[in-house]
């Protein structure tokens, strides 16, 4: 498929999505789910507008963005930090290997009474939280890339006459990225989730607090103009993250589209007098992403 | 040469070193221009991983500039030898020594050589040769140069900005054996280094490696399964099976194409397989 093609396909998606939203709370249908106390999509992107030029909407997407990238850059840098202290270090591993795997499965937001008690104000502890909240999937995937990685580049560099550091910084952080920016993808998707929820819970300002305060004066297209807010700029930062990964990672063989790529079978070009000419296109398009997602989502 | 007397443990292998001395003058004589060979010995050494002795009572002196090749059946210890002469591994009975000198862990004057997929993936060719240069604290502009210069040695002067996915596996090795010169060792240690290339590009590879080789002075040992490779490159080549150093001989007219029906190397290569198949 070419590419003009599938941006129609998802803009048709999104189109059909909100015209059956549409559809279904104008018309007030109530077959057992009840759609008559739904705002209709126009209801919503009114109030969206009204908010836009309002005071209040910009100070909560800053105060949320702001606090989502302090708690995830913290994560990124203490989950990579610990991920490669534990993979390559057994006394480490012996010293933080059963905390952090008894903490691991607490839910990050179930630590909002911890956050209160520790943190003097509300803005450390939603951050704490964020940051709880990606850390661990950093640090494991970092843990397992760095366990993965080939023991002959180390012996090699070791050859060369690199000591610990030089190791660290030729071998074991770019060799360790790919799996690295698995955990970053999923750690921007759960600081979201975190965020918002702590700042529903003790938040002053941020998408989720204005959320959940729309919630309790009946505001319901307030709450649906948060809503997508969350949505877009969940989707903008993840995007970031990816794009940023497969940026550093253009080494991977898998990415460039050379000789080396698996040629397919043609599945619809077979009638092509140069079927590999007409495929190998639809690869370049497609490879790249099913190979990347793969990746990307390995815990 | 030293070498016979301190081989003490074959007996039958004594006559033979003794003869290849003529031989073996020779090469010092090569190597003694420019002098940078290093001495490596190992002394009743046993080898492997702690829980695992892969060969033991091993006595082998390789002299300066000498090209010493390693024969034997797969995990007959080969890789352990060599990385217990990097220092990679320490012996766990014995010594091994560098000039004299214990080696008690990797240094940039003894370089090793992989079999394949040793190249970072995701430095170009010309930044993985410049990494043993970066290591050593060479400028980034004279790091470049000489990266470039040794690229061009190994003829892959084109391919100096492809990262190593994008070249053969000819070309990796080409680029493997850069590196590993680029940093100037006194002893090369190579793995198998050409085994998993077809036979045209091995033959041409082996070439190439004599003629880069040539005034580096480095010592080399070279671990290889194919003894044809082993009985050209080497000066002597030691034989590695059932769990010890069955012997070293000297080799005939080393580096020689010609020699290839030369009857001292035909008889040689006779026992090696001999021995080998036993």
């Amino acid at each position: 498929m070419n590419r003009p093609v599938r941006y129609a396909l998802r803009v048709a998606s999104l189109t059909v999505a909100l015209g059956l939203w549409q559809l279904l709370t104008s018309q007030d249908i109530d077959l057992w789910l009840r759609f008559s106390q739904f705002p209709t999509v126009t209801d919503v992107a009114h109030t969206f507008t009204d908010r836009l030029t309002g005071p209040d909407y910009w100070t909560d997407l800053t105060d949320s963005l702001t606090r989502i990238l302090a708690g995830f850059l913290l994560a990124a840098v203490l989950g990579v930090a610990t991920g490669v202290l534990v993979a390559r270090s057994r006394l480490a591993e012996d010293l933080l290997g059963p905390v952090l795997e008894v903490v691991r499965p607490i839910p990050a937001i179930a630590l909002v009474p911890v956050a209160i008690l520790l943190f003097p104000s509300n803005e450390q502890g939603i951050v704490f939280i964020t940051c709880t909240a990606a850390f661990f999937p950093v640090l494991v995937s970092t843990r397992h890339a760095v366990r993965a990685l080939s023991p002959v580049w180390e012996e090699a560099v070791r050859t060369m006459g690199g000591g610990r550091w030089r190791v660290l910084g030729s071998v074991v952080l770019p060799g360790a990225l790919p799996g690295v920016f698995g955990g970053l993808s999923v750690g921007i998707g759960v600081s979201w989730i975190c965020v918002i929820s702590a700042e529903m819970i003790s938040g002053q300002y941020g998408v989720g607090y204005r959320t959940w305060q729309d919630y309790t004066v009946v505001d319901y297209p307030g709450v649906f103009v948060g809503m997508v807010t969350i949505g877009v700029l969940g989707w903008l930062t993840s995007t970031a993250v990816e794009l940023l990964g497969r940026r550093l990672t253009r080494w991977l063989p898998r990415t460039a589209q050379g000789p080396t790529a698996r040629p397919k079978p043609a599945r619809s070009g077979a009638a092509h007098p140069h079927p590999a000419a007409a495929v190998r296109k639809d690869i370049i398009r497609t490879r790249p992403e099913e190979a990347r997602d793969e990746h990307l989502v390995r815990d | 040469m030293s070498t016979s007397s301190e081989t003490e443990t074959e007996t039958e292998n004594e006559a033979e070193t003794e003869a290849g001395n003529g031989n073996e003058a020779d090469t010092e004589a090569g190597a003694g221009t420019s002098g940078r060979g290093s001495r490596l010995t190992l002394r009743d050494a046993a080898l492997g991983r702690p829980d695992a002795a892969a060969v033991s009572g091993v006595d082998v002196d390789v002299s300066p500039g000498e090209i010493l090749t390693v024969v034997g059946p797969s995990g007959c210890g080969k890789s352990t030898l060599l990385r217990t002469l990097a220092g990679l591994l320490p012996p766990l009975a014995g010594t091994a020594e560098q000039d004299g000198r214990p080696i008690d862990g990797p240094g940039a004057d003894r370089a090793l050589v992989f079999q394949e997929d040793a190249l970072l993936p995701w430095r170009s060719l010309r930044a993985n040769v410049e990494l043993p240069l970066a290591v050593q604290g060479v400028p980034r502009a004279e790091r470049r140069n000489q990266a470039t210069a040794w690229l061009e040695r190994v003829g892959l002067a084109a391919q100096a900005g492809q990262l190593p996915h994008r070249v053969s596996g000819g070309q990796r090795q080409r680029a493997q054996l850069a590196r590993a010169l680029a940093g100037r060792p006194r002893a090369v240690l190579m793995d198998e280094p050409f085994g998993a290339l077809d036979a045209q590009t091995r033959a041409g590879m082996q070439d190439l490696l004599v003629e880069v080789l040539h005034g580096t002075g480095a010592t080399v040992v070279f671990v290889t399964h194919d003894v044809d490779e082993a009985l050209f490159l080497g000066d002597r080549v030691a034989l590695l099976g059932a769990g010890r150093l069955a012997a070293v001989r000297a080799v005939p007219r080393p580096r020689d194409r010609t020699a290839h029906d030369d009857p001292a190397r035909t008889a040689l290569r006779r026992d090696v397989l001999t021995s080998l198949g036993t």
